[in-house]
């Protein structure tokens, strides 16, 4: 059973091409490891009876000669992607026992290619979050332990789900969404990869919206070679998303593993933030080495505005998502509460059905919104945007890719930071970037800091050039050779 | 400038979020607390910037305007908290 759960993505598609095992095999295979692992949290709805359903379908396409290139493979889905008559909630109380008539375009696309889906993945409540602390099903806890220690760990958020189930062998990759930095932060954290793509790569056509011009799908996978797989089935152009990109999907898999020979990396100096661990540095100053070792020419370059990327995403993201959950409203579909009259109504759904951090981001995404402050504070931070969008502009004229760390810190203990709401934000400094900016970015698992925690580094690229970070996520992933796996206590 | 009480109360109102009068302080500070922070936006220079609405530069499509699915009353009432014969059943507005 675990020498199936341990396969990478790729060798276990090429072991279903072989006939080595069949998809029943495999899937049976998660279902079991995911019974077992229960502690971790990771799931909040186990779809085994489905997944055996889909593996069976999938063997007889395999048979027939008429394989997607997914064919059989097991995955986990954030809860945050409509899955048809299967429960979503985005972990929040609001959605309750909501089960959605349509299939998400993500999961459509990897469920059309073969994908077998083991059930839905905690995260933050609407992806409000970086510890999954926020969500309604309570939090995953990490399956890394600081070494001799066993204190539960945050596996990062909002996809702590998807990074904690990728980095136990619950399932062979995952779907994630990023708006700040919820692909990334986690995939450091666990010691897994993850994407970010281009805004506008995959659709957001059925994945319960949080700030819609932020908002991105990507993966969560073992290697760099199966997020380029994943991507390129979960990415393509869709009607249905009027800001999805009419663009072709590359094959992003064909980019792992080519030269990076003569690429210029940057390294963005306003990256070096007070506080951040030394051995943080130090892996970064070791990325920029291998990079070297590589071929790479390494520039330095300047990000003057990186420093007011935080404050103004959450000037943005609250007001997109005031309005954007302005819709749940307890009518047509729901928790809808008692009350005198409507809007009382409203006011006790509303106050009964969001928790404290979502709460919170609406008041102040209505307040920045609200008569008389729209120009202070909403229309400034779409202007500090343009500028920190600018930033990048002027770094490419120089290099063709940037090397930063993926988060100022190594995973933390549960509970450590949720007093202080500025200390949880400040998770996002090095990612939130690339979200205002809509760039393409990816977190490769580089080392273990002193307590064997995984560290991450972070490697940015041009708008639509995931082919770029691919390679040298690829030759990132090489170098630093970075095999452990946390050790099994659950 | 500062955040308080009777700020929250009023945002609340217009958020339909019940907060009770004992929580509207508490909240006050946290979220005062969190735009104090923001207020360093006031030190870039952004006179003459265009604001950025998106992070593609895309003109929104269009399509025909044509019907391009319906009939299937059962699956959008699905989830409502009541409804009878196919119809959202909700509470009095009109008085």
């Amino acid at each position: 059973m675990s020498e199936l759960t341990s396969l990478t993505l790729k060798s276990a598609l090429e072991g279903l091409k072989s006939r080595a095992f069949s998809s029943v095999e495999l899937t049976a295979a998660h279902v079991a490891t995911v019974e077992a692992a229960r502690p971790l949290n990771a799931f909040v709805l186990e779809t085994p009876d489905k997944a055996l359903e889909m593996a069976a379908a999938s063997d007889a396409r395999i048979a027939a000669g008429e394989a997607g290139a997914l064919e059989g493979a097991p995955l986990g889905i954030k809860d945050l992607f409509c899955t048809r008559d299967v429960r979503a909630t985005a972990c929040s109380r609001i959605l309750g026992n909501f089960i959605p008539q349509y299939e998400s375009t993500v999961t459509a696309n990897l469920f059309g290619d073969g994908a077998v889906m083991l059930g839905k993945l905690n995260m933050d409540e609407f992806a409000m979050g970086s510890s999954n602390e926020t969500s309604a099903f309570g939090p995953v806890i990490n399956p890394w332990k600081i070494e001799g220690g066993n204190q539960s760990l945050t596996p990062g958020g909002s996809s702590g789900g998807s990074a904690a189930a990728v980095a136990a062998d619950l399932c062979l990759g995952a779907t994630a969404t990023d708006t700040g930095g919820s692909i990334r932060q986690p995939a450091a954290f666990t010691g897994t990869v993850g994407i970010k793509p281009t805004y506008g790569r995959c659709s957001r056509w059925g994945v319960v919206a949080f700030a819609s011009s932020l908002d991105q799908a990507g993966p969560i996978a073992k290697t760099v070679e199966d997020a380029a797989i994943l991507l390129t089935s979960m990415a393509g152009h869709d009607a249905k998303d009027s800001t999805s990109l009419d663009v072709e999907t590359p094959d992003f898999a064909s980019f792992v593993g080519r030269s990076v020979k003569g690429l210029r990396i940057g390294v963005p100096k306003e990256y070096r933030v007070d506080g951040m661990p030394a051995e943080i540095e130090s892996l970064w100053e070791q990325g920029i080495a291998w990079l070297r070792e590589a071929g790479c020419e390494i520039v330095e370059v300047s990000l003057p505005h990186t420093k007011y990327a935080l404050p103004a995403y959450y000037i943005v993201a609250p007001a997109e998502a005031s309005s954007n959950l302005a819709r749940y409203d307890g009518m047509r579909y729901g928790l809808r509460a008692e009350g005198g009259n409507l809007t009382e109504i409203y006011e006790n759904t509303r106050a009964q059905g969001f928790g404290a951090e979502v709460q919170r981001r609406i008041l102040i995404g209505t307040y920045v919104l609200s008569a008389g402050y729209y120009d202070a504070y909403y229309l400034k931070a779409l202007k500090v945007r343009r500028r920190i969008a600018e930033d990048f502009d002027r770094a490419w004229e120089t290099c063709d890719a940037l090397l930063t760390p993926t988060a100022p810190s190594a995973a933390f203990a549960l509970g450590e930071r949720t007093a202080d709401p500025i200390a949880m934000y400040l998770n996002d400094v090095f990612t939130v970037t690339t979200n205002l900016a809509g760039l393409p970015s990816i977190s490769v698992p580089a080392g273990v800091d002193a307590q064997g925690l995984p560290l991450g580094l972070q490697l940015i690229g041009r708008a639509l050039d995931e082919a770029t970070v691919f390679s040298v996520a690829g030759a990132l992933e090489k170098a630093a050779a970075f095999r452990s796996k946390p050790a099994k206590w659950w | 400038m500062a955040i308080d009480a009777s700020t929250v109360r009023k945002v609340a109102r217009l958020a339909r979020i019940a907060i009770p009068e004992s929580g509207l302080e508490p909240m006050a500070r946290e979220i005062d607390g969190i735009m104090s922070w923001i207020d360093q936006l006031a030190e870039v220079d952004t006179d003459g910037v265009e604001p950025m609405t998106s992070a593609v530069a895309a003109t929104l499509p269009l399509r025909d305007d044509v019907v391009t699915d319906g009939a299937m009353v059962e699956r959008v009432v699905f989830n409502a908290p009541k409804t009878v014969d196919g119809f959202f059943v909700v509470p009095k507005v009109v008085e």
